[in-house]
């Protein structure tokens, strides 16, 4: 049987010669190894030129199966592997997991434990939004913002390194307390430290605020609206650059936070200049809370002292009495004894809402550990958020999310 | 001496000169790795490169700890580096232009500094001569002529290179150099129509230029960067442009790009187009400084026979008179410009941000050409309204 043929209309015909003309767009593959995928990112990027017309994120690279590796140790074998979800601020991490661990069995820990925690944490919020200050400034070609913000960090680390006795991954929370107490004379070299930073904050800030050039290539950049925001499931500084104001630090407060004051900086555009300046004030609330901790500083025990299948007995005692060398046997060898249950605990951690949903069917070992990664919802958007940008556009628009890889891919 | 040196051939006498000038330009593109480490460093509050040393230098008790702390020998392992690592081929790459290119960078880099005069002496009358390797009429012209063949070797690397982020960035690159060649030539064009009075011999040489900024009184010895400060803006700003510095380097800007057109270079042909670059900076520098900032004379409305007569009058010895005296001076106080320049350039750098590709081309076209096309018209009225 013969088809039927018909004369091509008019709109088809110029439609294929368009076709024919710009034959076909280009692909480019931007990462895992790329300078400005911040780790192993890899978008795989459709061109019209130097404009976008697809971009899908692969993500993976970094996978190391972290819930399925925390069913097969203790919980608190676990908390060296919280410090390598988002691993520019392990100290947030630490703190989120173990609350989440101790709201299993409902204990709570001293008002100086708390305290330890909220400066620790907040201190990692700094160290982790310089790191991403620095970042985006070096991909839009300020390198002098990541050198100065670097030089700030390493301050933060040699005051990390000392309460911790590690610079990076810290492992200083325990299931019911912390790894030690704060050393002697530690909380003077914080306050010192606060002292110098918010002068070298405002300078290295002002290297960018202001800058006609860091302005063209950031204002209007990655506009992401409110509802859009909302409805991926963004949050931290990327949720609040768009006007949403939700910070779990005040609107569910969990260990102490209730008794600071520190205000919720909000964007109003949405875009990568609202997001970077909702980080800077971020870090200067940050310093508000620190000085509000280390002014008045809680006494009394840095761990729960009643939780005595949780938490090890000092270390004396475990050298000359009986019992608490059991104690210490069986909490070292079969892990803190949790009751059976679930629970869902989610923190305000420097690049989002960190959350971590464990279930316990009793015993020292977590049945399943699921990991809420603010990096993981945020980087969700992307697909959205590049198309009809260039090339340069993309690298702005992820050093504004200001994303881990450790903590998406985990 | 100089009676020996201006008995030698002529073609001798260019050949000596051009190993001198290539003998000054490579250590100085090489001295630039150095201070813009240096500098860098000095901006973003940190120590820099001070490891590297040789050890009998180490012995010297305060020079060698010195040298040890400027860094210079991270430059020279650096040099020795690029020499002897393997120079690889890649398999994807059209292999004839891919060689091509990083020669093709160098020799607009270093033909153009022919025509650029460095320097000057006091002739026999006392008449300023400039020393130059080429003193051609046609100075400026040529030089915009032969560096904008640079932007070739751009292209052909990236096209060469067979891989997409070298293509993107030659493409930005063959964009890029072009618009601003524009309103550069634009912005010069009110200097040589000044310096070309009518009933005098036209010259677009860069040796008018600096005489006419090196005569006596007020007006005589005003440096056109004063006279015409938006001619002198405009250059200044295509220059960046036109030597990729941030914050126009869009065609290497390594945050997007990678390493753009020289991402599949490696070893001494990546050299090459580092020492391009940093030519191209020098002379482009000397260029500006020579049209707008006075060339070889050390103050503005002080011009450098002047200086040397106060000089002279000063302290009475003979040879601050002497040609060969004079000439070291002019020399002299040209590079300390060029240097100040380059380290513009380099403050610059590390303090910025970069603009985007699309913005960058906005500014060439929306912002610089009109603004040289009314810079020229009106510069055009007022000498037409000058001399009437």
């Amino acid at each position: 049987m013969a088809t039927e043929l018909t004369i091509p209309d008019r709109a088809a015909h110029a439609a294929g010669a368009a076709q024919e003309f710009f034959p076909e767009k280009m692909s480019l593959s931007m990462g895992p190894s790329h300078p400005s995928t911040h780790g192993v990112l890899r978008l795989q990027l459709e061109l019209d030129g130097e404009v976008l017309t697809k971009c899908d994120p692969v993500i993976g690279y970094l996978h190391r199966g972290d819930e399925k590796i925390a069913e097969n140790m203790t919980y608190n074998q676990f908390v060296p592997y919280t410090d390598r979800l988002d691993y520019l601020a392990p100290l947030a991490n630490n703190m989120a997991y173990a609350i989440a661990v101790e709201r299993l069995v409902k204990l709570e820990v001293p008002a100086r434990c708390q305290a330890i925690r909220v400066l620790t944490a907040e201190m990692a919020r700094i160290s982790s939004h310089l790191m991403g200050l620095g970042a985006f400034g070096l991909d839009v070609g300020a390198w002098t913002v990541l050198v100065h913000s670097l030089n700030q960090r390493e301050h933060l680390y040699k005051l990390f390194e000392e309460l911790t006795g590690a610079r990076f991954t810290t492992s200083y929370t325990r299931i019911g307390g912390v790894a030690r107490d704060v050393p002697e004379g530690w909380l003077g070299r914080v306050g010192a430290f606060c002292d110098q930073f918010l002068p070298a904050l405002e300078e290295i800030l002002s290297l960018l605020t202001r800058n006609k050039i860091f302005l063209d290539r950031t204002a209007g950049v990655g506009v992401i609206t409110r509802a859009d925001a909302i409805a991926y499931g963004l949050t931290g500084p990327n949720l609040r650059g768009s006007g949403v104001s939700l910070d779990l630090r005040k609107d569910r407060p969990y260990s102490g936070y209730e008794q600071y004051e520190f205000d919720v900086p909000v964007g109003t555009k949405g875009d990568s200049y609202d997001r970077y300046l909702c980080r800077g004030e971020e870090m200067r609330q940050s310093v508000r809370i620190v000085r509000q901790i280390i002014g008045n500083f809680p006494g009394g025990d840095w761990y729960a002292k009643d939780a005595r299948k949780i938490f090890a007995p000092p270390k004396d005692k475990i050298l000359t009495s009986m019992e608490e060398l059991i104690q210490n046997f069986m909490l070292v060898t079969e892990g803190p004894q949790l009751p059976a249950g679930e629970v869902y605990f989610e923190a305000e951690n420097p690049k989002g809402i960190l959350g971590f949903y464990v279930v316990s069917k009793g015993g020292g070992v977590p049945w399943r550990l699921k990991i809420r990664a603010p990096s993981f919802c945020n980087l969700s958007i992307l697909p959205k958020l590049c198309v009809g940008c260039m090339i340069s556009d993309v690298v702005a628009i992820l050093g504004s999310l200001d994303f881990v890889m450790g903590e998406c891919d985990r | 001496m100089s009676d020996f040196f201006f008995n030698l051939p002529v073609i001798v006498q260019g050949f000596l000169k051009g190993l001198a000038v290539i003998c000054v330009i490579f250590p100085i593109a090489g001295i630039c790795s150095m201070a813009e480490r240096k500098i860098a460093a000095w901006i973003q509050d940190r120590p820099g490169p001070n490891r590297a040393i040789v050890p009998w230098i180490a012995w010297i008790p305060f020079f060698g700890t010195f040298l040890q702390r400027l860094g210079l020998f991270h430059v020279m392992a650096d040099g020795g580096k690029m020499l002897f690592k393997e120079d690889s081929l890649p398999g994807h790459v059209k292999k004839f232009y891919f060689v091509l290119a990083p020669i093709l960078a160098m020799i607009p880099a270093l033909t153009t500094v022919t025509v650029v005069p460095f320097g000057a002496y006091l002739g026999a009358t006392g008449q300023i001569v400039p020393l130059g390797l080429a003193p051609l009429d046609i100075g400026i012209l040529a030089v915009f002529a032969v560096a904008s063949l640079g932007v070739y070797s751009l292209i052909l690397a990236g096209w060469a290179s067979n891989s997409k982020y070298p293509f993107l960035g030659s493409v930005r690159a063959s964009a890029q150099l072009i618009s601003y060649e524009l309103a550069m030539t634009l912005s010069v064009i009110p200097v040589f129509l000044w310096i070309n009075a009518p009933g005098r011999e036209a010259t677009l040489g860069f040796a008018r230029v600096v005489e006419f900024q090196s005569q006596a009184g007020f007006w005589g010895g005003t440096w056109f960067g004063f006279l015409m400060p938006v001619s002198a803006f405009i250059f200044l700003v295509a220059l960046f442009a036109e030597t990729n510095r941030t914050p126009f380097d869009t065609i290497e800007s390594e945050a997007d790009l990678v390493g753009s057109f020289h991402t599949e270079y490696g070893a001494f042909k990546w050299g090459l187009f580092f020492v391009a670059e940093y030519s191209h900076m020098i002379v482009g520098s000397a260029v500006f400084i020579l049209l707008f900032f006075g060339g070889w004379n050390p103050l503005p409305w002080v011009p450098l026979a002047t200086a040397v007569g106060w000089l002279h009058h000063l302290t009475g010895w003979a040879f601050t008179v002497h040609p060969l005296f004079v000439g070291v001076c002019s020399i002299a106080i040209l590079l300390v410009k060029v240097l100040g320049m380059l380290f513009l350039f380099m403050w610059v750098r590390w303090t910025v941000p970069r603009f985007r590709y699309d913005q960058v081309m906005k500014l060439g076209w929306q912002r610089l050409l009109p603004l040289a096309i009314a810079n020229l018209i009106f510069y055009a009225l007022a000498i037409a309204f000058l001399q009437k």
